[in-house]
């Protein structure tokens, strides 16, 4: 059963290869278009900045997630926040 | 005035040198006067492809810095006499090839010549960006494969963005050669069909050329497919994509080995 439904069910992989290269190369052509990065690229460095102005951030304890889809992409920033009493100087400055 | 061919890819190993000294030698065997310019400064390979590596005694960058005319340095092929060659040099820079330099070999070769076929480096910089600079036309190679027709998009992009003629707001013609092709895991899904890649480049095919041991038998003697083993797929398909490059309208099929009526029954219509 299992050998049967694995010939049958057995996906070829030049249709995985279309799709994979269709989504990339539909980011990879505005990055260069525009001679810029990509929109997503831009926003974790925006919100990088905004965190940081407000909160001192360790790089290490970044995590930075990427998915870019066909449909819709996902940019997920995980930043750990210490003690809210620590914050940097510049900070309090301003 | 002749026709500046640049045949490029991006990524190495698809098959560009062999693509530059099979198509230019379909198009001398047609009666076209040709010259082939190698621009892989410091890694040159035509020369070996061509067998005319133990004739080499100037080169393109002795040329530009006019240690050599042209016609010193013009190597002509001993079997097909419109056919020459003009080697890279193996051991200067790539530096060496100056913008203008370039520019001035190319016009001289272009009043010399019916076609001026510039075979690229792999890669995205200097070299690569000298052999289209002056181009009228392209040749991408690309093997189904997807590092290969990532590295066709941006070269692509490039020849649409950097060129001479893209700079004068005039259109650069574009068209996609398929190498390395092997008909039988297309059909079996386990390779990018000639459709596939088509859909995704979106440029005009001009021949698809299948995977063949004639292709390696020919570099192994110094000699393009097309002279060496004319009757064979390749050579078939590149004499073909040549018919095209002059304007011809053939169909594109993929040849296959001719050995029966089975192999005729499956040559078949892709575009």
């Amino acid at each position: 059963m299992t050998f049967l439904s694995s010939i049958f069910k057995r996906r070829s992989s030049a249709p995985v290869a279309r799709d994979r290269l269709q989504i990339l190369l539909a980011h990879e052509r505005i990055a260069v278009g525009d001679g810029k990065d990509d929109l997503l690229a831009k926003l974790h460095r925006e919100i990088m900045e905004v965190i940081k102005r407000h909160v001192a951030v360790d790089q290490d304890k970044v995590q930075i997630k990427m998915d870019r889809g066909a449909q819709c992409s996902v940019l997920e920033i995980d930043v750990e926040v210490p003690g809210l009493t620590d914050r940097p100087e510049n900070a309090k400055k301003s | 005035m002749a026709k500046v061919l640049v045949v490029t890819s991006g990524k190495g190993g698809v098959g560009k040198t062999t693509t530059t000294a099979a198509l230019g030698a379909a198009l001398a065997k047609a009666g076209q006067s040709v010259v082939l310019v190698d621009f892989d400064v410091g890694l040159r390979n035509l020369d070996l492809v061509m067998g005319a590596e133990r004739r080499v005694v100037f080169d393109l960058i002795n040329v530009i810095q006019g240690d050599a005319n042209l016609a010193q340095a013009l190597i002509k092929d001993k079997r097909v006499d419109t056919l020459s060659l003009l080697p890279a040099s193996q051991t200067r820079d790539k530096d060496a090839l100056t913008p203008e330099g370039v520019a001035k070999v190319i016009a001289d070769l272009s009043k010399k010549f019916d076609w001026v076929i510039c075979d690229s480096p792999a890669g995205i910089e200097r070299g690569a960006q000298m052999a289209m600079h002056h181009a009228d036309m392209a040749v991408i190679v690309t093997n189904p494969e997807v590092s290969s027709v990532r590295d066709s998009d941006r070269i692509i992009g490039m020849l649409d963005s950097t060129t001479e003629k893209a700079k004068a707001g005039e259109k650069m013609e574009k068209f996609l050669l398929i190498t390395r092709y092997d008909p039988q895991r297309a059909a079996r899904g386990d390779m990018l069909g000639t459709d596939d890649v088509l859909e995704i480049l979106s440029i005009p095919l001009l021949g698809i050329i299948p995977e063949s041991p004639d292709v390696l038998k020919a570099s192994n003697v110094g000699a393009p497919v097309t002279i060496a083993e004319p009757e064979s797929a390749p050579a078939r398909a590149y004499t073909e994509a040549a018919r095209r490059l002059m304007g011809e309208k053939v169909e594109v099929t993929i040849p296959t080995e001719r050995k029966g009526l089975f192999d005729w029954l499956f040559r078949r219509r892709v575009a």
